[in-house]
């Protein structure tokens, strides 16, 4: 089984985000930038389901040069390989434009599964495993807590706000994942050693045989007009509890008519 | 003036709450039409559209749209765009809508612009980001405007309309039923309203100290009819099951009131709680970083401060 991963590099969670100021995307010099939680987790169950399977794992990012690091993370875990797609043109992509690179990358390759994290944690619109999944007409199985394959065929459960359904599909499918599906590993020290020796293939707009005028943030169809800090909140009333802490939320409340 | 479509949620043949959002935030963009994917359709539930602003209602009654997952609905919103021509549609920001808005947008050339909070008449939707703490306005430059707006950010409106039901035959393609849904699980969640819809959120984090000290959250919850939320570190460690996290990685939500009981305030619980209306801090650390969201806060432990808002609050209901 032929696996493909794609993750993202995203500023750390812990670090302050912000937009620049001259072309309101974000700014990813400013923070560290770590592998998207989620797409840990995407990894862990590639990896786990060749363990299970056989196959190969192949990880794949679109991103700046750093983004590599990202790369090298699912390498040293345990992935076989990595495509990494970087580019001054890449640079101010819409989910839209990256959802066409990743796919026209992707297709061909003969995978059989293409997993991703279900949201990134900096743009976090959970948008682009359903477009690839619609731009290379396979099966969307997104929002997996649980993933089953068996033999050409794999169901999982999607995660739902009533609880579950179980979905099955004949693969090639394109699949997300949600946290709670396993718990990812920590790269040993030797996956770090092995990972230095993986193969990592980078491509530039032309070696994908991209159009660039689907791509960065001129081909983006929708725009940021401005952007601003939220105002901070004005500072509320807090008081210590002597014995009558919670009387004094209820009363609180009952002046703000909740009860 | 344009349509503006609505994309109708339903739980058991009753109309969601988002949706008649969805119309009200319609109303001020054009005219409100509203779409109802799939079987369930019934009288009384037009009725409800049509109170809240739905001049349209688009009904393709067919069992493909639910039976597999998201592609027949992206599909069949693109074929009732190119007979209404709408000027922007509106989905709701669940896991789902984000999908439909998706691929729609794919299949339509249009530009996407998810979790929005608003929308003005120009079409440009303002997002909170990054947790809350930053605000953008964008707008979509290319095709028809997709847009997924978060529950619970605007208002339902009594807005009486005509609710004219106009049938669809749906053509789904054998493309876009290549993932079915074999199977639905119903989680038990004891009659408390959906998390992130809820007007109140009472959550519980890591203070709560074990599955046991849950008991006082979800009585403080059933006092005020509110949903139950609880940080990761609540749900980590397994006291409460985890689609009821609140938080980056969890749901986000945007109540009217959210009561925050032993959470300390991390970045990535305040990305998914930030913008509630309303927020009561209880916690013992007079310096945790929750209190400065707090409207109204109380530093004690929350072992003697809920149990005492909860009986007084079901003595104020009499
Ligand atoms: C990538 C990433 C994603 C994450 N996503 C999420 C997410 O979606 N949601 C989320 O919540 N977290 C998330 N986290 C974790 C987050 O960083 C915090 O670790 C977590 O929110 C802490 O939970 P807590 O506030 O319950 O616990 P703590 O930080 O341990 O705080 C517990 C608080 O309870 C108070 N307390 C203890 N006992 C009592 C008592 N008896 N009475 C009153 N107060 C008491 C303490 O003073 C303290 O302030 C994420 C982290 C990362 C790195």
């Amino acid at each position: 089984m032929k696996i493909a991963v794609c993750v993202k590099q995203v500023p750390d969670t812990w670090a302050e985000k912000k937009l620049r100021d001259d072309d309101s995307t974000l700014d990813r010099e400013a923070a560290d930038g770590v592998m998207n939680e989620l797409d840990e987790y995407a990894v862990e169950e590639a990896l786990r389901l060749i363990e299970a399977h056989g196959g190969e794992v192949v990880v794949v990012t679109m991103g700046p040069e750093r983004a590599a690091e990202t790369v090298r993370k699912a390498l040293s875990m345990g992935a076989d390989a990595g495509v990494h797609l970087v580019d001054d043109a890449f640079q101010g992509s819409d989910a839209l434009a990256t959802s066409y690179a990743l796919a026209e990358v992707l297709s061909g390759r003969g995978f059989d599964l293409i997993l991703f994290g279900s949201e990134s944690t900096d743009a976090r619109m959970s948008v682009v495993p359903a477009m690839v999944a619609e731009r290379l007409g396979l099966p969307q199985v997104t929002f997996a807590q649980k993933v089953n394959v068996d033999g050409a065929s794999v169901s999982i459960e999607r995660l739902t706000e009533y609880g579950f359904d179980t979905v099955e599909a004949a693969m090639p499918a394109v699949i997300s994942v949600v946290e709670k599906i396993n718990e990812p590993r920590y790269p040993s020290f030797k996956g770090i050693m092995a990972a230095k020796k993986k193969p990592v293939e980078t491509l530039t707009v032309a070696d994908a045989g991209l159009d660039a005028a689907q791509l960065g943030l001129a081909a983006a169809w929708s725009t940021v007009a401005q952007f601003a800090a939220r105002p901070p909140k004005a500072a509320g009333t807090v008081v210590t509890d002597e014995g009558d802490g919670g009387s004094k939320i209820a009363q609180y409340l009952s002046e703000q008519k909740f009860v | 003036m344009a349509e503006i479509l609505t994309v109708v949620e339903s739980a058991n043949g009753a109309v969601k709450k988002v949706s008649l959002e969805l119309l009200a935030l319609a109303g001020k963009l054009g005219e409100p039409a509203a779409v109802w994917l799939g079987p369930g359709y019934s009288d009384e539930a037009g009725a409800v559209l049509a109170e809240h602003g739905a001049a349209k209602i688009y009904v393709a009654d067919n069992a493909d749209l639910v039976d597999y997952v998201v592609a027949p609905k992206a599909e069949a919103l693109a074929q009732i765009m190119q007979t209404a021509n709408p000027g922007a549609v509106l989905i709701a920001s669940s896991a789902e809508g984000k999908e439909i808005a998706a691929r729609l947008a794919v299949k339509t050339g249009s530009g996407v612009i998810t979790d929005a909070v608003d929308v003005a008449a120009d079409l440009t939707a303002t997002q909170s980001v990054f947790g809350g703490s930053t605000i953008v306005q964008s707008k979509v430059t290319t095709g028809t405007p997709i847009i997924t707006v978060r529950v619970n950010s605007i208002a339902p409106e009594a807005a009486p309309a005509a609710g004219t039901r106009v049938d669809v035959a749906v053509d789904v393609s054998e493309a876009a039923k290549s993932a079915k849904v074999t199977d639905r699980t119903v989680a038990a969640k004891g009659g408390r309203p959906e998390l992130a819809e809820a007007a109140i959120v009472v959550s519980g984090g890591r203070g709560v100290n074990g599955a046991d000290g849950f008991g006082v959250i979800e009585a403080l919850a059933d006092s005020l009819g509110a949903a139950v939320g609880a940080s990761r570190a609540a749900t980590d460690a397994g006291w409460y099951p985890h689609q009821y996290q609140v938080g980056q990685t969890g749901k986000t939500v945007s109540p009217q009131l959210y009561i925050a009981n032993g959470i300390s305030g991390a970045i990535q619980h305040r990305a998914g709680m930030q913008t509630s209306k309303t927020v009561i801090v209880v916690n013992k650390d007079p310096e945790a970083p929750i209190f400065e969201l707090a409207d109204f806060g109380v530093v004690g432990d929350l072992f003697s401060v809920v149990p005492q808002l909860t009986d007084e609050i079901n003595k104020r209901k009499g």
